[in-house]
C-alpha cells in the first residue's frame, strides 16, 4: 500500500540532517548510511550517498531519475555469481 | 470495415469488443468510448456509419494507443534499466521483478527452461 501523502516522503532524521549539513558546506564528502528505507528526495541529487548492503556501503551517486526511489533499491543484497554447473560447462 | 487508430481493422464482432483488438484499450475503455461517442454497445462495427465511425475516432484520439504506448512502456522500462535500480536489475537479467520465487516457475519471465545436461548427482 502506498504511503499517505499527508506524511510526506520517509528520509530517516539523521540522514536529512547530512544532507542539509553537506548541503550547506558545498556537496562533497560521501555520506554512509543505513538506511536504505528512505526515499531519495530531489535533495539528494548530485550527491554520492554510500548506502550499506548488509556487508559493505555501496557508493550510489544520485541523478534525477532516481528521486522518488529508496535507497536500497540502489545497494543489491544479494550477489549471483552463477550456478555450479554453468562454470563446469565453461572449464570442460 | 472501419480503420481506427491507423492499423487496425477490427470487424464482424460488436462495437465493444472490436475496440478492444486496439492495444491499449480494453473492455472498459471501450464502453467509456461508445458511450463518448454515443453509440450503442451492441451494432456491429460493419453496421457504423460514417458519421458514428468520425465520433469514435475523436473518443479514441484521447487516449495513448498502439505505437504511442509500447515505446512509452520501453521508455520506462529503459530508465529503470538505466538508473540501475533493483527493478531495472532484475529487467536486465530477465527475472520477475516484485519479489516472486524463482526456484520454479516465473518461466513467463525466463522462457523456455534450459535443461543442464550432465547435472551432477549428490554423492554421499
Amino acid at each position: 500500500m502506498a504511503r499517505s501523502l499527508k506524511k510526506g516522503p520517509y528520509v530517516h532524521y539523521s540522514l536529512e540532517k547530512k544532507i542539509q549539513q553537506s548541503a550547506a558546506s558545498g556537496k562533497k564528502s560521501v555520506i554512509k548510511t543505513w538506511s536504505r528505507a528512505s526515499m531519495i528526495t530531489p535533495d539528494f541529487v548530485g550527491m554520492t550517498i554510500a548506502v550499506h548492503n548488509g556487508k559493505q556501503f555501496v557508493p550510489v551517486f544520485v541523478t534525477e531519475n532516481m528521486v522518488g526511489h529508496k535507497l536500497g533499491e540502489f545497494s543489491p543484497t544479494r550477489s549471483f555469481r552463477g550456478h555450479v554447473g554453468a562454470k563446469n560447462k565453461g572449464k570442460k | 470495415m472501419a480503420r481506427i487508430a491507423g492499423i487496425d481493422i477490427p470487424k464482424q464482432k460488436r462495437g465493444v469488443i472490436a475496440l478492444t483488438y486496439i492495444f491499449g484499450i480494453g473492455r472498459s475503455r471501450a464502453q467509456e468510448i461508445l458511450s463518448k461517442a454515443q453509440v450503442s454497445e451492441d451494432t456491429k462495427v460493419s453496421d457504423w456509419n460514417d458519421d458514428e465511425i468520425g465520433r469514435i475516432r475523436e473518443a479514441v484520439s484521447g487516449y495513448v494507443i498502439e505505437g504511442e504506448l509500447r515505446s512509452e512502456t520501453q521508455l520506462n522500462i529503459k530508465r529503470l534499466m538505466d538508473i540501475g535500480c533493483y527493478r531495472g536489475i532484475r529487467h536486465r537479467s530477465g527475472l520477475p521483478l516484485r519479489g516472486q520465487r524463482t526456484k520454479n516457475n516465473s518461466r513467463t519471465r525466463k522462457g523456455k527452461r534450459k535443461t543442464v545436461a550432465n547435472k551432477k548427482k549428490a554423492t554421499k
